[in-house]
């Protein structure tokens, strides 16, 4: 008899898309935040299958921190281009020039936490309602107990212990005028799922994820890019080693690891034998126990 | 494993039921530390918070708290996912507290779930909450449940403690609609009879909770006959190159449709046929549950978001007042009389509660006729008149269909779960 059963990755698809479709359905003036990594790309991807063969109907936003890889920036572009969808870039850099935030000082400065501020002056800016994003319930213990439709008050603020029940798949998108709505199509998909997926559909992706040789420089254990954003401290000498990206972040604070992995499916196996999560390498999610949480109450992604 | 054996795998969600006292924590520890999907980094966090804690050994619940107020306050407030995965499945784990809040969580962690562990602590056997736990079980139609008796290391392993046990909760269970029981005897702590077979109960022959897990049919969970398909969104490129294409997107509900079916648009009632079943990659031959696909259709009708397409010759019901059972959800109760939000499907629409005609205690399964107020935690059947008429199925045929939610509309939250009776 034949089976009527999908595939774990058919299922996962068949929901992101299912919510992707309900956000273009449910809200006037939807976004799609885009960073460049393998989870905003999926998500995109998904995006241009939910309504195939029509265009992507809403744009993809970039909060640009102004320590990104080179190569995400023209990646972004390439790939932006052949979804055929609209862009829009707002950066960390104009945030401070305008007064809005103060660059952070000391050899751990980073940006990461400032964007936050620039993603809500974007979101109001335009008067977007709701905010797509990429994050990943396995990928943190606060982004566990995410909803997919993450509710947000006019701070742009999350508050974990009164979120609303969401129910079989009745996604309940209502809100007051000035507040919005944060909703994660891939919540259930697992860094293994996103990088089979990437496999199964054939994603070209950033060259960061692959093996490559680069200038590094080892902080409290973490393998830091070297660049003109990275002030060196005493002692910390730069190495050229063979690396790869496990998550693609900030330059300040996206750890490499060492891998010799130079495609998809050895990534796959890399990922499937190791022992350490992703995050494991993000500085910032080390600055403490609830750092993920805190910053998602003030509004991060 | 070859990178390509993971395209092939099925996915599993399933909820566990107990509280921490009955070992919750400790069978999800061991089931994502024996499936390897536990890293070093979390284990080093959790051994760090354990030592500050002043616990005397590495404590796995502390995997599953996720909040700074469950940290400070030894407790947990709300639904967590957690995943793992073996060669065969993947799992997603909808792990709901057992103390507060309990049955409105257990409510959203079932809503999705085909298969439920129930916790029952072998040294107090059938309390209270397990029949709780079975009865929403029941309520959400939860396909499979899986009983583990748990702690059998502090009852000597004993056999007719776990047969007694047993008896006793099929003896509730006769009263419940869940066609499809397991029972297994476990140790979450030392492992027995979760992912390794015990040594220490040769008396019992049935599978191990990771076996089950990754064997029991689930298949047949989704029904297969009914074709339904709410239309979620209308596709018009408008385009150079489709100037006149017009497809409804949507996730199929129920049932298979293929071109060339003849179908019904409800609730306007015009017929057609289908055209074709698209998708990025192309036409397909047949779309069945869970699949999100594009239709279109023989004939230029007006379709929106909200209409259900279904085959000809087999409809749902379609009416304005509907009876269902709810779990109420919200500090304030349910106010007969007074207008709320309703989602059905695909489609909104405000609704008044006419009538309770009756409160349910989850412990007893008794009916309360005298009392029918129904606040936050309460279960109890309602009819509600909608504004304009929804095409359903009963829950029980149908889970998707037969599926609503209420919303306040001065305060925009869910304040009801509803499966139409």
């Amino acid at each position: 008899m034949k089976s009527y059963r999908l595939k774990h990755l058919q299922e996962l698809e068949s929901e992101a898309v299912f919510v992707i479709r309900e956000v273009a359905a449910q809200f006037e003036r939807p976004v799609m935040l885009f960073s460049g990594g393998k989870d905003s790309i999926v998500m995109s991807h998904l995006a241009r299958k939910a309504f195939h063969p029509a265009p992507i109907p809403f744009p993809l936003m970039h909060i640009d921190t102004g320590h990104n890889f080179p190569e995400t920036l023209s990646y972004r572009d390439r790939w932006v281009a052949s979804l055929g969808a609209r862009l829009i870039v707002r950066t960390v850099q104009d945030s401070i020039n305008q007064g809005r935030v103060a660059e952070e000082r000391g050899p751990n400065a980073s940006r990461n936490a400032l964007q936050t501020v620039t993603l809500l002056d974007a979101l109001s800016e335009f008067q977007f309602d709701a905010a797509m994003g990429g994050a990943r319930r396995d990928e943190e213990k606060a982004r566990a107990k995410e909803r997919f439709f993450s509710h947000r008050d006019e701070f742009g603020q999350w508050d974990p212990k009164n979120q609303r029940p969401e129910i079989w798949r009745l996604f309940n998108g209502r809100k007051r005028p000035g507040e919005h709505m944060r909703v994660f199509p891939i919540s259930n998909w697992t860094e293994m799922d996103v990088w089979q997926y990437v496999l199964r559909e054939n994603i070209e992706m950033p060259t960061l994820y692959f093996t490559h040789r680069r200038l590094c420089v080892e902080r409290q254990g973490v393998l830091l890019a070297h660049s003109e954003h990275l002030a060196p401290r005493p002692g910390e000498e730069p190495r050229e080693i063979e690396v790869r990206f496990r998550t693609i972040g900030d330059m300040t604070c996206t750890g490499a690891t060492v891998s010799h992995a130079s495609a998809l499916e050895e990534i796959i196996q890399e990922v499937a034998a190791s022992r350490v999560t992703e995050r494991g390498g993000r500085a910032d999610d080390k600055r403490s126990e609830a750092a993920m949480e805190d910053r998602k109450r003030e509004g991060y992604f | 494993m070859p990178a390509r054996g993971y395209l092939d795998m099925e996915l599993l969600r399933f909820i566990t039921s107990g509280s921490v006292d009955d070992g919750k924590s400790t069978l999800i520890g061991r089931l994502l530390y024996d499936s390897k999907s536990i890293f070093d980094d979390q284990y080093e966090a959790i051994r760090l918070s354990s030592e500050r804690r002043g616990d005397e050994q590495v404590n796995l619940a502390l995997l599953t708290d996720g909040l700074r107020a469950e940290r400070e306050q030894g407790i947990t407030i709300d639904v967590a996912y957690r995943y793992f995965a073996t060669p065969r499945r993947k799992f997603i784990i909808a792990d709901t507290p057992g103390h507060i809040q309990y049955t409105r969580n257990m409510v959203t962690g079932a809503s999705t779930a085909n298969l439920s562990i129930i916790l029952i602590d072998a040294r107090n056997g059938v309390a209270e909450q397990t029949c709780r736990h079975a009865f929403i079980a029941s309520l959400l139609q939860i396909p499979h449940v899986v009983v583990c008796v748990n702690k059998m290391d502090l009852v000597d392993y004993s056999e007719s403690v776990f047969d007694e046990i047993r008896a006793c909760f099929e003896d509730f269970a006769a009263k419940l609609d869940v066609s499809d029981f397991h029972y297994i005897p476990i140790s979450a702590l030392n492992g027995d009879n979760v992912v390794d077979r015990s040594r220490r109960m040769d008396w019992y022959q049935g599978p191990t909770l990771m076996y089950l897990l990754n064997n029991i049919h689930i298949s047949s969970d989704q029904n297969r006959i009914d074709a339904r398909f709410p239309v979620q969104y209308v596709i018009r490129p408008q385009s150079r190159q489709y100037p006149d294409y017009r497809g409804y997107a949507g996730r199929v509900a129920g049932g298979v449709f293929r071109p060339g079916d003849h179908i019904v648009v409800l609730p306007s009632g015009m017929t057609s046929r289908i055209k074709s079943i698209d998708t990025f990659e192309g036409p397909l031959e047949e779309a069945f549950p869970p699949m999100s696909v594009t239709l279109t259709l023989e004939d230029d009708i007006d379709i929106g978001r909200g209409d259900m397409i279904v085959r000809e010759n087999n409809r749902p019901e379609m009416s304005q007042e509907i009876t269902m059972m709810v779990c109420w959800m919200n500090d304030r109760p349910l106010e007969t009389g007074r207008k709320y939000w309703l989602k059905h499907t695909t489609r909104d629409a405000r609704c008044v509660v006419r009538e309770v005609h009756y409160k349910v205690d989850v412990n007893t399964l008794h009916r309360n006729e005298t009392d029918k107020t129904l606040g936050r935690n309460d279960i109890g059947k309602i009819t509600l008149h909608a504004s304009t008429p929804l095409a359903f199925d009963k829950y029980s045929r149908n889970r998707e269909t037969g599926s609503l939610i209420l919303i306040d509309d001065a305060t925009n939250e869910t304040v009801a779960a509803g499966m139409i009776a």
